[in-house]
């Protein structure tokens, strides 16, 4: 399954569109890393725990799209778009959708 | 407020002051230095190729970060949403995190030898948003289709 955020994958040709796929999940963190987090809030910087989380959603939010695009007889995802968005205190929704299509060597 | 309540919020403000510039000049001390280092990846906003080049291979890379102001920035933007204008504390805490991200999405692009990457978007995200006063910090994510160039 190839993913680019570019309209096509470049050397290749698309020969067929599938319609848009998207996939996305709900994290939240647990107790103890907001705990710490508070703490590292005092001096500020980088709050790892939570950067790794977030990247670890998204990379899961990718995975359910390319689930999706497989499902519809797609080899390619292009035009790939994520989107972060926070619920509630504590909770984000982490969004990944693209247009599914089929490619072909050019 | 009890006498150790005060203590406390003068603590956490000197500690945020000092730890937290001291944190600051040192992260920008390694971005400065990664952005030298990673001088020879290009960033391209354009969303197609140029036909000339001939693409090897290309694949999504992406770079994203977590920051937060220390107590006393958080403060003094607190004291300057009275009286309106640059809230400079913020400026800085957004500025880092847009460099490191984009650095990082750079290091994983030339991991897998690419030098250019192409429709770069860059996004941000509050994360904090309902936690109230607790937690200043934004997510920034860089992400860009990485071409191999034979």
């Amino acid at each position: 399954m190839l993913v680019s955020n570019l309209e096509q994958i470049p050397g290749k040709r698309i020969v067929q569109h599938l319609g848009l796929v998207q996939g996305s999940t709900v994290r939240s963190k647990h107790v103890g890393r907001d705990f710490l987090a508070g703490i590292k809030n005092v001096f500020g910087g980088e709050l790892i725990a939570y950067t790794e989380l977030l990247a670890e959603s998204r990379e899961e939010a990718l995975v359910r799209m390319q689930e999706q695009a497989k499902e519809t007889g797609a080899n390619a995802v292009v035009n790939v778009r994520f989107s972060t968005s926070s619920i509630t205190q504590g909770a984000a929704e982490l969004f990944a959708y693209g247009t599914a299509v089929t490619v072909e060597d050019e | 407020m009890s006498s150790f309540e005060l203590y406390l919020f003068f603590g956490l403000l000197a500690g945020g002051y000092v730890i937290g510039s001291y944190l600051e000049r040192k992260h920008y001390r390694s971005i400065f230095a990664r952005e030298e280092q990673f001088q020879d990846v290009l960033l391209i906003a354009a969303k197609t190729p140029d036909e000339s080049l001939s693409i090897e291979h290309s694949e999504m890379v992406t770079g994203s970060v977590v920051v937060s102001v220390d107590y006393f920035k958080r403060f003094v933007a607190g004291l300057r949403n009275l009286v309106g204008g640059r809230v400079s504390s913020y400026e800085s805490l957004l500025d880092r995190g847009r460099r490191e991200a984009v650095l990082r999405m750079k290091a994983e692009a030339k991991k897998q030898g690419a030098k250019m990457i192409f429709n770069v978007k860059l996004e941000t995200a509050s994360i904090s948003k309902g936690a109230g006063k607790r937690i200043g910090s934004v997510e920034v994510l860089a992400y860009g289709t990485a071409l191999r160039i034979s």
